[in-house]
């Protein structure tokens, strides 16, 4: 299952790398957004997918799964997400004022960095 | 806990109790007593007094501040003259300021022959340059608070390399005496000529000071200690060490830099745009002579070496040469003094590096070749009096007549007698003329080289046949841009309309300096001995400390001036060819045309500075594009390269499939709605196709979280993607079309190489990070302590809240942030609102 599940990462990564090195500034946010998705599944994986109980104490089963990741993606999605508003609504006023959504287009020109 | 808090807060009371004694302790105990002396208060007068010059310039604006500058060097000359009967006797005065103990820095100053030698000159000439200046610089028109802080401030930092022992503090004021240069040389900051100037000579020697910095590390790495003293001492263990020759190479090059040897020369005709008063001081007489000091300084350490002598003694002679062959071709008095400066600090230079072949003769009484290194001391002294005594001639007749310019001037014998008397015996003693003290230094000189063809090791039996035929044509040379020099300016016919003034004798003041010179300059002619027995032999004995005892004298060497021996000949061809040449002038002086100016090292030193800022710039061009795509290129690149290479060489890719969860049939068909998910994200045309497939791959991972157990995250995932796409949704309405810009193939084809590698890295990283897992997780603690420490049940909720509250605290504050920075950004508009013009373009 690891081993699946490290392809299916392998397969986020490569769309979301490929999506940020494109020139439309959409395209870069929607890779940004694959991008926390493989980081998240890569985590849980790395933690072990043995098969166990929900944590929650209230199950009275004998093996758990790992709380520790989950905890720490949980903060993660939260960061992920904070960050990929903020850099929408960046993208929607760059493109208000700018009139492109090119990044080449948005290269500063010189003298004026 | 908070019995832990406080112990470990006693034992960090006691450390640092203990710190503080023991850094006291050690302070008070390496005092011992002296703490400051009276010659490290001469060092420092120079600097006290640079900080009250500002305030004497405002608050006396009638008095010329130099009056009040000239006590000083006056006092300190004083001061250093009372210390000759002392170091006559070889005895030697050390006197120590810890400035960092820990790091074995002190300040000692240490006086021996050859620091009383240069201090005297310092203070000597530093007073009769300051009086000068005082005649030389206008109260009106100049910045004179500027002047003298600056030449105050070169004063003590020249006091303090020539009175270091420590060479770290030798390095430190090396490098204020560059500074001070700097500043000088750059006076008339107006003018472009001056401040490339200052920026030519800062370069040059700065990069002799950093080189020089670094012998010295390798000099403390061999021994231990940064005491030239302790340094001696240790002679042994350095010689032997591997570090020995690129730590004097180093040295050289700070030595070679300062005292602008070949090729380091050409920063200093180009200083020659400071005002007279300081090239007389600064490029003449002290500062140029740093390098000398230092090479002088290190000889007991060095010298056995032959690399040393051949080094110094080969540059010494040809750098002699070559500066007096080019001081023909200028026009410019003061261009024709500093190639004069170049040629004769090259022939101490030679000196002082022939002179360590004494070192192999153990036997005093039949030791010839001392007399190598007396010259060198006797043409330093010798060198700092008709030099000086030029620049302030050549500083008259500027001020005088309005130009420098060889070409404009002559026949001013008459108008300007005194001025003439003064360059006629400066001008003679630099030829080597008798019967002026250049007579004498110039011949022994000639004994020195031509007794290295009499040594018999390194093989100079051969090769040094070199040393006295260049010497003696360098000579020749000499003599002839000494009598041009003096010829072309007083003798011949006035040419009163080239002249800006009209020319007439200067004022007593500014003669009075050079005419001090002059007369010693005849002094030293005729009572030579005066300076052998008080300066010269102690300097010589700190130069070569082991050939001569505590008490000792080696009389005679310098004052054996007469009889003819084949120096005398070598003088009188000297004269003979010199008279030739001059007369013959216009005749051969073409072959300096031949010369292409391509070949110089001034064309060489300015290609290479534009180089280096042309380098800089195209390199920099190169790969700060400005695109981001080209950034995140190199980022990846540099990802999939380091840990490829890394998994490749460290062997460390492993597959381990005993420790794995078996396949289920729902986990097969969320990976493929993934795959679907991406591929259609990548492929897809409309954003709306995009966005709605983001949203299917955001909402597969929350049913990946449902099977793996995870129900807080799979509800998380839920919400958070639902707002995310309602998000794209709304912001969908404003943004443009998705139009994905990249067209050709190639620009794909690369894009999908770079993603395809981050991708396999990932994947391979992650299995091998699987299969190598080390311990297992502390995940056990969590299970068994969140109902009975914590009160709760659901574990992961614990740890957010309570075992790692803390990440929680931040997370919220960030997503505050990201709130916030919308809300901003969405609200304020500076740009529009703010009555300034939008910057579209």
């Amino acid at each position: 299952m690891e081993i699946l599940m490290a392809v299916i990462i392998g397969v986020l990564f490569t769309s979301a790398v490929y999506l940020m090195l494109s020139k439309s500034l959409l395209r870069i946010i929607i890779g940004t957004g694959l991008l926390s998705h493989g980081a998240h599944l890569l985590i849980l994986t790395m933690g072990g997918l043995k098969k166990g109980s929900v944590p929650i104490l209230g199950e009275h089963a004998k093996h758990y799964v790992d709380p520790i990741p989950q905890a720490l993606i949980l903060t993660a999605i939260v960061i992920s997400f904070g960050v990929t508003s903020f850099f929408l609504v960046l993208a929607y006023r760059a493109y208000q004022e700018l009139g492109t959504d090119n990044m080449d287009q948005m290269r500063g020109t010189e003298g004026n960095d | 806990m908070e019995e832990w808090f406080s112990q470990k807060r006693r034992i960090f009371i006691i450390d640092f109790q203990f710190v503080e004694t023991a850094i006291f302790d050690s302070y008070f105990i390496h005092q011992g007593g002296i703490f400051l002396s009276l010659l490290h208060l001469a060092i420092f007068l120079p600097f006290i007094m640079a900080v009250f010059v500002p305030f004497l310039y405002k608050g006396f604006r009638k008095i010329h501040t130099g009056w009040f500058v000239l006590i000083v060097p006056a006092l300190l000359f004083g001061y250093f003259l009372h210390f000759i009967p002392t170091v006559r006797e070889n005895e030697i005065i050390k006197r120590t300021i810890h400035w960092i103990p820990s790091l074995k820095i002190d300040f000692t100053a240490y006086l021996d022959g050859l620091s009383l030698l240069f201090a005297l000159l310092i203070t000597g000439i530093g007073t009769l340059v300051v009086f000068y200046s005082i005649f030389y610089l206008s109260k009106k028109r100049e910045q004179l608070h500027n002047f003298y802080v600056y030449l105050l401030i070169f004063m003590g930092a020249m006091l303090g390399v020539v009175l270091s022992d420590n060479l770290i503090s030798l390095y430190t004021f090396w490098e204020f005496t560059s500074l001070s240069s700097f500043l000088l040389i750059g006076y008339w900051y107006q003018r472009d000529g001056s401040r490339y100037g200052a920026q030519k000579s800062m370069l040059i020697t700065v990069f002799g000071g950093l080189s020089m910095l670094g012998g010295i590390f390798l000099l403390y790495n061999m021994a231990g200690t940064f005491s030239i003293r302790e340094l001696i001492t240790h002679k042994e263990l350095i010689m032997a060490s591997p570090l020995f020759i690129p730590s004097m190479l180093l040295i050289l090059l700070g030595a070679f830099t300062k005292s602008a040897q070949f090729p380091f020369y050409i920063w200093l005709p180009d200083a020659m745009e400071a005002p007279t008063p300081v090239s007389a001081y600064l490029h003449s007489a002290t500062m140029v002579k740093a390098g000398i000091y230092l090479v002088a300084r290190m000889s007991p350490v060095y010298a056995e070496s032959p690399v040393w002598l051949w080094i110094i003694g080969s540059f010494g002679i040809f750098t002699m040469f070559w500066a007096s062959f080019n001081a023909i071709k200028q026009t410019d008095l003061k261009g024709i003094l500093a190639f004069s400066t170049v040629s004769q600090l090259g022939l101490i230079m030679s000196l002082l590096g022939v002179g360590a072949a004494a070192l192999h003769y153990k036997d005093m009484d039949e030791n010839i070749f001392i007399v190598a290194t007396a010259a060198a001391v006797f043409h330093l002294i010798n060198h700092a009096t008709f030099k000086g005594a030029l620049f302030m001639v050549a500083g008259i007749i500027d001020h005088e007549t309005g130009t420098r310019d060889i070409r404009k001037l002559g026949g001013l014998m008459g108008l300007m007698p005194i001025t003439f008397t003064i360059a006629l015996i400066g001008s003679f003693s630099m030829a080597g003329l008798p019967p002026f003290n250049g007579f004498l230094s110039k011949e022994m000189f000639f004994t020195g080289m031509v007794r290295v063809t009499e040594m018999d090791l390194f093989s100079l039996d051969t090769w040094g046949l070199l040393f006295p035929i260049i010497a003696w044509v360098g000579s020749i040379f000499t003599f002839l841009y000494s009598i041009m020099l003096f010829f072309r300016t007083f003798t011949g016919k006035l040419q009163m309309d080239k002249l800006e003034r009209k020319p007439h004798e200067a004022p007593a003041g500014m003669l009075a300096p050079p005419i001090i010179l002059a007369a010693l300059m005849i002094i030293f002619g005729f009572f030579p001995n005066i300076l052998t027995y008080n300066i010269i032999e102690p300097a010589v004995g700190a130069i070569l400390p082991e050939l001569l005892e505590p008490g000792e004298h080696f009389v005679g060497h310098i004052s054996f001036w007469h009889g003819p021996g084949i120096e005398l000949f070598m003088t009188i061809g000297v004269i003979a060819l010199g008279v030739v040449l001059y007369l013959t002038l216009s005749k051969w002086g073409k072959i300096y045309s031949w010369f292409p100016d391509k070949l110089t090292f001034n064309h060489l030193y300015d290609q290479i500075i534009k180089w280096l800022e042309s380098g800089a710039k195209s390199i920099t061009k190169g790969y700060m594009t400005g695109f981001i795509r080209s950034y995140l290129v190199y980022i990846f690149l540099f990802f999939i390269v380091i840990s490829g290479v890394t998994l490749i060489t460290k062997d460390a890719f492993k597959i381990d499939v005993s420790n794995i969860a078996p396949i289920g049939v729902y986990e097969v068909v969320l990976a493929l709605i993934i795959v679907i998910g991406s591929a259609t994200i990548l492929l897809a045309k409309s954003r709306l196709t995009s966005i709605i497939a983001l949203g299917a791959v955001g909402y597969t991972v929350s049913l990946f979280f449902v099977i793996f157990r995870a129900p807080d995250l799979a509800l998380t995932q839920l919400v958070i993607e639902t707002v995310s796409v309602a998000l794209f949704l709304l912001a969908f309405y404003h943004l443009p079309p998705l139009n994905k810009h990249e067209k050709g193939i190639g620009f794909k084809l690369g894009n999908a190489l770079i993603s395809i590698g981050v991708g396999v890295i990932v994947t391979l990283v992650a299995i091998s990070a699987h299969s190598n897992k080390l311990f297992d997780s502390i995940a056990k603690y969590y299970i068994e302590n969140t109902h009975d420490k914590a009160g709760g049940e659901n574990m992961v909720n614990v740890i957010l809240v309570d075992f790692r509250g803390f990440d929680t605290m931040f997370e919220i504050c960030v997503l505050g942030i990201a709130a916030l920075g919308i809300f901003g950004m969405i609200r304020l508009r500076l740009t529009n609102e703010g009555g300034k013009t939008n910057e579209k373009k």
